[in-house]
């Protein structure tokens, strides 16, 4: 999945490349699509690269879609790819609540 | 740090079952749960539940929760609400926000059961303000007692989005269409047919192409999908229009397995459980000895489901800290799994998912109307009106009132034969059997076989009241009650008004449990077809 | 300019009798303030309920694209409702509960919108 010497075509724009797909950092699909076609291949260096399910939700709305999105793209299923890896706080928090660990 | 024999997260019907299954083998237990209100998903559901008595059938979900909890307290649980966990780390230890501080907490066996979270579908102008979860529709009527909107377009024909439906129009707002872009309705056919004869359309093969509003949403717009080509292509001159202030997304649920997936367990994606799942043993044990996983999080099921995987994780749970003897867990847990294994029966069991059925169990062929308009045609209901099956012409047992019986599909329900206290209908040992009834000559038109009827799909019939006119009885959850005497038109199993009707009688006995049984005389012709009835406006 | 939308009636919103639930034991209304106005509400419920009841949709304008956002999932998980309460941004009105005297105002990124007194 990370040989990025793969062809995957070309960047072809899509009429709904403007549609909002992480809604809370605000990720496009065609923002999605482009930087697999820059040569983000998995969830999370797409992720790192856009933000997109790094918002305040954490990925709780977008994952599943973005997903969908990356493996069309790659033309793979979307049990190929590695879901976005899990971390604490699952749950936003504030940074002094977090330091109040009892 | 705190240590309990264990710690579930998760206070719903998964969760609290193996709390309390646990807690009564002696195991000092805490419960975590994110929300304000313990139950999860059951205090949203005011429909009753399908099953058997060991499911607790026919019971609606809010009550299946309140004894939940009442079984839960009784045996020494401590919930712990509006705690958040954080993390599960190694050692079986747990960060826990709760108010403004974080707690660590440490089980010696840990239940998982956090449920899953709504799949989205994703169109122009999906994050205007009126586009909501069907989950929000849910949470909003029922926990808060506030309408979502007023005119909803839903999203999705599975259980979640026909059951939601339904519940809007029990809050009074109005559903103008339920749209899917499956060929066929996704959920059970009684759930459809019991909107579809209030008058909601079904559009099967559409999906959403935008919804549109300034600062919220008043319109959407739905178009047909062109099954021939692959992708999402719409049929020219397709599209369909509806002024409304909602629209709601029920298109699946996913597990929510972070918690899991953080903990290190072994994972596995399998689109056939919805999405990414913990790999567990028979008893719920994820590849982390001591710690388990129940419910939804480790695959879609109904709730009844999750209560008896609950049961056996918390069983489970006990044997592995001592306090349950080999002999006693193994009875235990094969009473659990027997009733599970009556639940995954059927057209509907996971194992059967995306399969397409020529023919019930039975070999009756199946109700295609029924799939693809949400409601049986004249000619299914007869097919399926089954004691026609063994009807002889000129049947006199048949005089007089007897039970209508519209169950056309193979799922695991019998509570129906069970409420006949004369023994007239018939499922039999097999809960997945359509019903039949046996001996239509003894009905006493007691009317419990209509209120136990969790899919609304049982009328007691008089084809011959006198002066020409018929009698049927229907289950009503609506509000306003119509009056006897009240008069208005009766509509059939697609919505449309068939001819006048008066309101007869009209009860909701304690015994019904909220379901009013509300009997209609009509024309006799129309015995066989008029199956709702709406009052005159105005009156 | 845009014009204020006329033509969707949102007043009505609570339901007064349900078939198959009980009402809660008659709850105490309060008032609180929503972006400096006066709104009443019941006290306890999530303020995204007493807004939704007093006929407010729109909670915030995202970052970017400026565009308004209400709630979405109602149970806390998609943070789409979040708004600035008592001076804090980034709070879930879904999940909040309703307090005497709260000040609650539309987001407009991450702080609170201005609005013309």
């Amino acid at each position: 999945m990370n040989d990025r010497s793969r062809d995957i075509g070309t960047f072809i724009p899509g009429a709904d490349d403007d549609m909002i797909i992480c809604r809370c950092e605000e990720i496009t699909k065609g923002e999605i699509r482009r930087a697999v076609h820059d040569g983000m291949f998995t969830i999370a260096e797409v992720r790192r690269m856009l933000r997109c399910g790094m918002g305040l939700c954490q990925g709780q709305t977008c994952a599943r879609l973005v997903k969908g999105i990356v493996a069309a793209e790659l033309g793979v299923r979307g049990t190929e790819l590695e879901s976005a890896s899990a971390r604490s706080p699952m749950r936003p928090i504030e940074m002094r609540v977090l330091g109040r660990d009892q | 740090m705190t240590r309990y024999d264990l710690v579930v997260v998760g206070a719903g019907p998964a969760g609290l079952s193996a709390a309390a299954e646990a807690a009564k083998a002696g195991l000092s237990v805490c419960v975590f749960d994110e929300n304000a209100k313990p139950g999860g998903q059951l205090f949203k559901q005011i429909h009753k539940f399908f099953g058997s008595k060991e499911h607790r059938a026919k019971t609606r979900g809010i009550r299946i929760g309140e004894e939940l909890l009442a079984e839960a307290a009784a045996a020494g649980v401590e919930v712990v609400l509006d705690a958040a966990v954080l993390g599960l780390f190694a050692e079986r230890e747990l960060t826990v926000r709760v108010g403004d501080e974080v707690r660590h907490v440490k089980g010696d066996a840990i239940v998982v059961a956090t449920g899953a979270s709504e799949n989205m579908v994703p169109f122009e102008n999906w994050t205007l303000p009126g586009v909501i979860g069907a989950g929000a529709a849910q949470t909003m009527m029922n926990l808060h007692g506030v309408r979502p909107g007023k005119r909803v377009l839903m999203l999705g024909s599975g259980n979640v989005g026909l059951v939601v439906s339904f519940q809007l129009l029990q809050a009074g707002c109005e559903v103008v269409a339920i749209a899917d872009l499956a060929p066929s309705v996704g959920g059970y056919g009684v759930h459809a047919s019991k909107l579809a004869r209030t008058g909601v359309p079904f559009y099967l093969s559409h999906t959403i192409v935008r919804a549109e509003g300034t600062d919220h949403v008043e319109r959407v717009t739905i178009a047909e999908v062109d099954a021939s080509v692959p992708g999402c292509v719409f049929v020219p001159r397709s599209e369909k229009t509806f002024d409304v202030d909602t629209i709601c997304i029920a298109v699946g649920l996913t597990p929510m397995a972070q918690l899991l997936n953080m903990a290190g367990c072994e994972m596995k994606d399998d689109p056939a459980r919805g999405g990414l799942v913990p790999v567990l043993d028979a008893y719920g044990e994820t590849s982390i000895p001591g710690v388990y996983a129940a419910g939804d999080v480790s695959g879609i099921e109904e709730a009844s489901a999750a209560m008896i995987e609950g049961r056996i994780a918390g069983l489970a749970a006990a044997r592995r800290l001592g306090f349950l003897e080999e002999g006693a867990f193994a009875e235990a847990v094969a009473a659990q799994e027997a009733a599970l294994a009556g639940l995954r029966k059927g057209m509907f069991a996971p194992g059967n998912k995306g399969k397409v059925f020529e023919a019930t169990d039975e070999g009756v062929p199946i109700a295609k109307n029924l799939l693809r308009k949400g409601f049986l045609s004249e000619e299914e209901a007869k097919r399926f009106w089954l004691d026609s099956r063994v009807k002889p012409e000129n049947d006199n047992r048949y005089s007089g009132v007897h039970p209508v019986i519209e169950c056309t599909q193979n799922i695991p329900c019998n509570p129906c034969q069970d409420a006949c206290a004369k023994g007239c209908i018939l499922v039999g040992a097999d809960i997945t059997a359509l019903p039949v009834v046996g001996k239509p000559e003894d009905c006493t038109a007691c009317g419990l076989c209509v209120a136990s009827c969790s899919g609304q799909a049982i009328f007691l019939v008089n084809e011959d009241a006198g002066d020409g006119f018929a009698e049927v009885t229907l289950p009503y959850e609506f509000l306003p009650l119509p009056e006897s005497g009240q008069k208005g038109a009766a509509l059939a199993r697609d919505g449309q008004a068939l001819c006048a009707a008066e309101v007869v009688k009209a009860a909701a006995p304690k015994a019904f449990d909220k379901t009013c049984l509300l009997t209609m005389r009509v024309p006799k012709e129309y015995a066989q077809t008029a199956r709702f009835f709406k009052a005159e406006v105005g009156a | 300019m845009k014009m204020k939308d006329e033509s969707m009636d949102n007043t009505g919103m609570r339901i007064e009798a349900h078939p198959i639930l009980d009402g809660a034991a008659a709850p105490r209304e309060v008032a609180f303030l929503y972006d400096g106005r006066e709104m009443r509400g019941y006290e306890g419920e999530p303020i995204a309920m007493a807004l939704r009841a007093a006929g407010v949709l729109v909670h915030r304008y995202t970052k970017k694209q400026h565009r308004p956002r209400g709630v979405f999932c109602a149970i806390g998980r998609c943070t789409d409702c979040v708004m600035v309460v008592d001076g804090q941004p980034n709070v879930r009105t879904c999940v909040t509960a309703l307090r005497e005297g709260m000040d609650v105002r539309t987001q407009d990124g991450y702080v609170a919108r201005e609005v013309a007194s």
